[in-house]
């Protein structure tokens, strides 16, 4: 079983972050992973990227060109990778900053106003850890424990915002799962 | 050690710590930089010293004065400056001193671009400077290979007394993967107290001299004919190679190294999935290059598919391997694209086909 996803918004929106996050709960679930990021000749400001791929087999080709998830953090990231996302994947739209829904209508389409939440919750910073959860709760790729854990890991040193993150990630992991599509019941 | 998420970068870094080299020289280039970045943090922790020179050219010499002294020393850097180094390496060779060095190599020719490439694998297996000499080239295809193999790279080099190149490419530099190191790790050789070093001489033994000038041919020949039995015995015993199905039947054999192997994996296993029948055989080392597994393996195939993202390099290998005894065909992406799963998937069904052309070299 493999998860994939690409993770794309502007730089500075902390999406390289949540990669890593989502790689290393992936590594504590004793998952094999990898964590790609796009790099080039971009300016401050411009577009960021990340492919994570999570299986239960050594990782294979760590580029994945038709993603089977897409969370489009800005207006960009959602032009350029809607086009490749597998058939029937998951595009998550942060829908504070891209006014328009998805083009596609083979997808599993959920619209998170992430900033919004994140604002709400206090802690405008946070709208990439709603959209880590959001994913999680569309996908539960990994267990959102797992990410608790690594939140709790990676702001060590900065114990003040460790709360605040991981209710931004609980926020998004219920919108996530409320816009999950209901498991087809088997006959 | 417990497992850690690592950049490539990084991983590099600390593996050459792992292996005891206290010593780094370097100059910046992309996409190579966290290498030296991590080293000049990481150095001073342990007493060791993080030089960044003033130009590759230096760097290079810098690392020729450490190992002449007897130490652990690593550079690295990416297909541009790398050519910088090329006139040090062949010193480095001829005065028999071991180092490594690792080539995240980019898109060439010239400065071109930063991204992926294995555009230098001539110049690493066969021409890494003038001369008649060798450097042992290893290519790592996942993060935890790139660390095993810096490691094994500093015992090659001192076994042998030789350059050890690490070839990579931007994806082992920039990507993260869970990383282990393993405490107690046992060399890879058995190393001799290195005697020949110029570490200082009291009287107390014949003075060391680090030099490769030969200016009398006799002599020079003699070194020539020492060298070449070095490099005979890397072949004889230094081949890395990794098969994946190669026990089972198939049909069609591709042979990739470096991260264009983990692309073909996912490719062949999804051609499995729809029944076609598909190895895949990974140089590891590609100087030595594993001439006689690829041969064997390539006997049990109808025919073979090298993918590189080269305009084919490693090609005229494998079809020095083979002697034209099988069809061999070819796919790459250049400038720094990316083959896909998808398109190594394509050509294999437009080879059985019959849609796709053999390539011929000479």
């Amino acid at each position: 079983m493999q998860r994939d996803v690409i993770m794309a918004g502007f730089g500075g929106q902390g999406i390289l972050l949540i990669g890593k996050m989502l790689a290393y709960a992936g590594m504590h679930e004793g998952m094999e992973v990898s964590w790609l990021p796009s790099y080039g000749p971009e300016m401050r400001g411009g577009t960021a990227n990340c492919t994570v791929v999570i299986s239960d087999k050594p990782v294979g080709s760590p580029v994945i060109r038709s993603p089977r998830a897409v969370v489009a953090m800005n207006l960009p990231s959602l032009e350029k990778f809607e086009p490749d996302i597998r058939e029937g994947g998951l595009l998550l739209i942060n829908s504070s900053l891209i006014n328009r829904g998805a083009e596609r209508d083979d997808l599993t389409v959920v619209e998170i106003p992430a900033n919004e939440v994140a604002s709400e919750l206090g802690n405008p910073r946070g709208a990439n850890m709603v959209a880590l959860g959001a994913y999680l709760g569309a996908t539960d790729a990994v267990p959102i424990d797992s990410v608790i854990e690594v939140i709790r890991e990676t702001f060590a040193a900065k114990p003040a915002v460790i709360d605040v993150n991981i209710e931004a990630l609980r926020k998004g992991y219920e919108l996530g799962a409320a816009a999950r599509q209901p498991e087809p019941v088997s006959a | 050690m417990a497992k850690k998420l690592m950049k490539g970068s990084e991983a590099i870094g600390e593996a050459a710590v792992q292996a005891g080299c206290k010593l780094f020289f370097g100059y910046p280039i992309t996409p190579q930089n966290e290498i030296p970045e991590y080293m000049s943090m990481r150095l001073p922790q342990i007493g060791g010293a993080f030089v960044q020179a003033e130009s590759e050219v230096a760097a290079s010499n810098m690392i020729y004065g450490a190992a002449g002294a007897g130490e652990r020393v690593m550079t690295s850097s990416s297909s541009p400056g790398v050519s910088l180094m090329s006139e040090a390496i062949s010193y480095l060779a001829g005065s028999e001193l071991p180092v490594v060095i690792v080539n995240i190599v980019r898109a060439g020719p010239g400065l071109g671009g930063i991204l992926p490439s294995q555009g230098d694998y001539f110049q690493a297996t066969k021409a890494s400077g003038h001369g008649d000499f060798r450097v042992l080239v290893l290519a790592p295809w996942s993060i935890q290979e790139a660390a095993d193999l810096v490691q094994d790279a500093f015992d090659l080099a001192d076994y042998y007394r030789n350059p050890v190149m690490i070839l990579g490419d931007g994806l082992i530099g920039q990507m993260m993967e869970p990383v282990e190191f393993f405490e107690g790790r046992v060399p890879t050789k058995e190393l001799e107290p290195k005697t020949w070093a110029t570490t200082g001489c009291d009287g107390s033994r014949p003075t060391n001299v680090v030099n490769s000038l030969f200016l009398d041919p006799e002599e020079l020949e003699q070194h020539n004919i020492h060298l070449k039995a070095k490099y005979d015995r890397m072949v004889a015993d230094e081949v890395r190679f990794a098969g994946y199905g190669t026990d089972e039947d198939y049909d069609v054999l591709i042979v990739a190294y470096g991260t264009v192997a983990r692309v073909c994996s996912t490719a062949m296993e999804e051609l499995r999935e729809e029944g076609i029948k598909v190895a895949l055989i990974r140089p590891v080392s590609l100087y030595p290059f594993p001439y006689r597994a690829i041969r064997e393996a390539a006997m049990k195939a109808g025919s073979v598919l090298v993918v590189e993202l080269s305009t084919g390099q490693m090609i005229e290998d494998v079809q020095l391997a083979l002697a034209r005894s099988r069809p061999v065909h070819f796919h790459n992406r250049l400038g720094g694209m990316l083959v896909s799963p998808d398109e190594v998937v394509a050509k294999v069904k437009a080879m059985l086909g019959g849609q796709s052309e053999e390539v011929h070299h000479g």
